[in-house]
């Protein structure tokens, strides 16, 4: 059989390995992996329930490396970014960590991500999606370099009540690692950040010392029963979180194929990040002109739904005759015991009492066509205060 | 009043800032060089000799100008229209309302009328507004002229739509049998394009010039020109600066509100047009910094592949050309004008350029001394960027001579002075970048809403405060003050 490696056809080649791939491997007891930007990613390790539990109860360990990562660095990066992105990058410290969007010249988001700020000028962006066209772009006019450097970082998440006291024992100092935080101690990064909206934080590494990183971390972890997950058990947790996902609950502006289903960051619910006072940034003055003319035309909102069937996919109704919206994200929430969504819905229905979801359940071969009342609800759905509590409790 | 500082000194800069004066705005001009004009200036080349720089001829100057400025008052003054000499061992002739002399002639009148036609009919969208693709339109200038076009009767109609994007050459062989008229018409619709005759699009390139209507020699050359249109802004009061380059764009809140200038002043000013290139305009003057990101790739993507060179010669005697009062080319076949582009899309010379020579001292004497000529002649096709430039100047420079002399024996030795601008030549003198005449490329990817593209085709740039007044905005190139009087339109309506 010829060594498909080899091939001059990139998509015939085998899915990138991760640089914990070695680790993972062994442990995943299904062989459960899925395509995650061209890398072989664990969607579990046998045991799916065990690892939402465990994210919410003990601590986990999860393969971030195949996040997109580039670095941008150069006296004029903060101005590049200022200019790229929605909020305001001058007030973004060395050693924090930003959750921010950028759009498009109609502010469309393009994409939400983590900006890292590693020095006065140097910047590290992580994000869902492959941008370094679009960045290059961004980048003409300011003296700043941009490359992507996804290959070289390995990075690993860990999360979970136990997560703290794991790198205790592994021998790390957070003490007074706040969220959105990040340090750097013997060649790795810890930043307080995650996607589970627990107790957690975010290793990052050269991809030449990932496999020790998980050998110390599995090692100090093991009194505290840490363990692997994989992305379904990650999903279930950053829905309880009320976390957004790039291609799931919206389209990225770039590869909407239909011209009307773009977002702008106003309806995606992530207005508060739009630094208006900071300046001229790409979007900007689409953004203003819908903020002042009222135009959005949807809304992304949490909601609760009514009994124990997650509302995946199901269509929004008001008085349940009238459809206006779609889930995007659903699911039964083991830690809040409530079948929660996210969904996006006209904008003029956002907050109304009257929201029905349709769903169809699947039960032994026949459909139970479900109508469920929907309530509007705050994100986060759950947000323990451990989240938050500097320095962490010790469990 | 509100006021308006319009940047570049050139045809539409001038247009532009008389109609924004006399609608009512306080209008500063600024120009770069010492003297007014831009690619419409009358240069010495050599002592006592003088020609129209680049542009030699008096071409679709637009009519609204014209009149309101009244350029005649202001002294200038031009032949009467030009008719076209294809040399030969029985030179044709071809008069201004396209009467030619030889066998084709039948043939030539059917086309000629046809074509008028068509142009006739598509004149009415270069002195509007180009429509939009996709938004509000301005119905009360676009409907009469999407009226006109469907009164055109279904047979008229169905011409129109079957030639729009065909090729010059088509047309030349199917309706001519002279070869020489057939190497005209792949000429003049050839003139000033990065396109040979057989390329898509140059039949409307070809109605879009019968639409500019007929040309003609400038007395004093094209700089003539610029000091009349100078001497009206000013009358409408107007304060033109010459010698005042605008260094960037003063950007307040995302808006801009002024020019620093080359001296270190500030000048600011309710409405800012550039006349200049728009890429120039956006990204050097602007910079990339004040525009979203879609708009500065759009900026960079623009085409500036100026194929076109100029050649001033000063010539004892007589040139041998023949009448001199014509305008004279020399592109003796379709063919001709197809080799003589096939090489600069891979960066070369061609060994047999096509030609079109005008003898401005013919009309103005004064433009020479007593007893010698000034030949004024573009060539094509030119690299604009060739591996070796002064090889390729070089080359060129002997392959003209070659046409030259095969025209006019002994021109050569006759020949007392020369200077050749390549395209680089051209852009390092006139600063219009790739050497192109029109601030970009002029083709039917970048006509009306797609010139100099589509975020930026209503004269309003995207960016509050600035607009765009050259050739690169629609509909383009040409020393005709169209798009600088469209421009100023748009702004006294949004004002």
């Amino acid at each position: 059989m010829k060594d498909l490696h080899d091939t001059a056809r990139p998509w015939e080649r085998p899915l990138l390995r991760s640089p914990f791939h070695p680790r993972m491997e062994a442990l995943n007891r299904h062989s459960s992996w899925a395509p995650w930007s061209g890398w072989l990613s664990a969607l579990d390790y046998g045991d799916t329930e065990m690892e939402v539990s465990a994210i919410r109860n003990t601590a986990t360990l999860y393969d971030l490396s195949p996040m997109v990562k580039y670095r941008v660095a150069g006296p004029g990066a903060e101005a590049m970014l200022d200019r790229l992105t929605l909020r305001n990058v001058a007030k973004l410290k060395p050693g924090r960590v930003q959750y921010t969007g950028w759009c498009d010249d109609d502010g469309k988001l393009l994409d939400d991500g983590t900006l890292f700020r590693l020095g006065p000028e140097e910047f590290r962006l992580c994000c869902q999606e492959r941008h370094l066209p679009w960045l290059l772009d961004s980048a003409i006019g300011f003296d700043v370099a941009v490359e992507e450097v996804t290959e070289e970082i390995a990075a690993l998440s860990l999360q979970g009540p136990c997560s703290a006291s794991v790198l205790r024992a592994a021998g790390f100092d957070i003490e007074a690692l706040k969220p959105f935080q990040h340090d750097t101690q013997g060649g790795i990064l810890i930043s307080r950040t995650g996607f589970t909206g627990d107790l957690g934080y975010e290793l990052w590494t050269g991809a030449d010392a990932a496999l020790p990183l998980w050998d110390r971390l599995m090692e100090a972890g093991a009194p505290w029963h840490l363990r692997p997950v994989g992305s379904t058990a990650l999903d279930i947790a950053r829905i309880e979180a009320g976390f957004i996902v790039a291609g799931t609950d919206f389209i990225p502006a770039e590869q909407a194929l239909r011209e009307d289903r773009v977002l702008s960051p106003l309806e995606l619910g992530l207005g508060w990040m739009i630094d208006w006072e900071k300046g001229h940034f790409t979007g900007r003055r689409a953004l203003a002109a819908e903020r002042e003319g009222n135009t959005s035309r949807w809304a992304l909102v949490g909601l609760e739904v009514e009994g124990n069937v997650a509302a995946e996919g199901a269509i929004v109704y008001r008085g349940k005759r009238r459809e206006v919206g779609t889930v995007t994200s659903a699911i039964w929430s083991p830690t809040t015991k409530q079948s929660l969504a996210l969904a996006l819905v006209e904008a003029k229905h956002a907050a109304s009492p009257d929201l029905w979801v349709e769903i169809y359940a699947m039960r032994e071969l026949r459909y139970a066509k479900l109508m469920q009342r929907a309530r509007p609800a705050p994100r986060p759905f759950f947000s323990p205060a451990r989240r938050r509590a500097t320095p962490p409790g010790a469990v | 009043m509100r006021s308006a500082l319009v940047i570049g000194g050139g045809a539409n800069g001038l247009a532009c800032a008389f109609r924004l004066a006399k609608g009512g705005a306080r209008v500063t001009l600024i120009e770069a060089a010492d003297e007014i004009g831009g690619g419409a200036r009358t240069m010495e080349f050599a002592p006592g000799f003088r020609t129209s720089g680049l542009a030699h001829l008096v071409h679709g100057l637009d009519a609204r100008a014209a009149k309101e400025m009244g350029l005649e008052d202001h002294g200038f003054t031009a032949s009467a229209p030009l008719s076209t000499t294809l040399p030969g061992d029985t030179p044709i002739t071809v008069s201004p309302r396209g009467e030619v002399t030889g066998t084709d002639s039948a043939a030539w009148d059917a086309l000629h009328a046809r074509l008028s036609r068509h142009a006739g009919r598509l004149a009415p969208f270069r002195t509007m507004r180009p429509p939009r693709l996709k938004g509000r339109q301005d119905w009360r200038k676009l409907a009469p002229t999407a009226f006109g076009l469907s009164r055109a009767g279904r047979e008229d109609l169905r011409d129109l739509m079957r030639l729009a994007l065909t090729n010059i050459a088509d047309v030349a062989e199917d309706e001519l049998t002279d070869p020489r008229l057939q190497g005209l018409l792949a000429f003049d619709a050839t003139l000033g394009a990065w396109a040979g005759p057989r390329s898509p699009g140059t039949l409307l390139l070809y109605l879009n010039r019968l639409a500019m209507g007929d040309v003609r020699l400038p007395a004093g050359g094209m700089g003539a020109l610029a000091t009349a249109m100078a001497r009206a802004t000013e009358a409408a009061g107007v304060t033109i600066r010459t010698g005042t380059r605008a260094e960037r764009l003063i950007v307040e809140e995302g808006r801009a509100v002024g020019a620093l200038l080359s001296s270190g002043e500030e000048v600011r000013a309710a409405t800012i047009v550039s006349a200049l290139c728009p890429q120039a305009t956006l990204l050097q003057l602007a910079g990339a910094p004040a525009l979203d990101t879609g708009i500065v790739r759009r900026a960079r993507n623009m085409p500036f592949r100026g194929a076109a060179a100029k050649i001033h010669l000063a010539i004892e005697g007589d040139p041998g050309l023949g009448d001199l009062t014509h305008r004279i080319v020399l592109a003796p076949s379709v063919d001709h004008v197809e080799r003589a582009f096939n090489p600069v899309k891979y960066g070369e010379v061609p060994a047999e350029p096509v030609l079109e020579i005008t003898c401005p001292s013919a009309h103005d004497p004064s433009l020479a001394p007593e007893g010698r000529h000034v030949l004024s002649i573009i060539a094509q096709f030119a690299p604009h960027a060739p591996k070796d430039p002064a090889a390729a100047a070089s080359a060129f420079k002997e392959a003209v001579w070659r046409v030259l002399e095969a025209a006019a024996p002994g021109l050569r030795s006759r020949t007392l002075h020369e200077e050749l601008l390549m395209p680089s030549d051209i852009e390092a003198r006139y600063g219009l970048k790739g050497g192109s005449w029109h601030h970009g490329d002029f083709a039917v990817e970048r006509m009306l809403f797609l010139r100099p593209f589509e975020e930026a085709a209503g004269y309003a740039a995207p960016l509050p405060g600035l607009w765009l007044a050259s050739a690169g905005s629609h509909p383009g190139g040409g020393v005709t003050g169209t798009a600088g009087w469209n421009a100023a339109e748009q702004v006294l309506r949004a004002a």
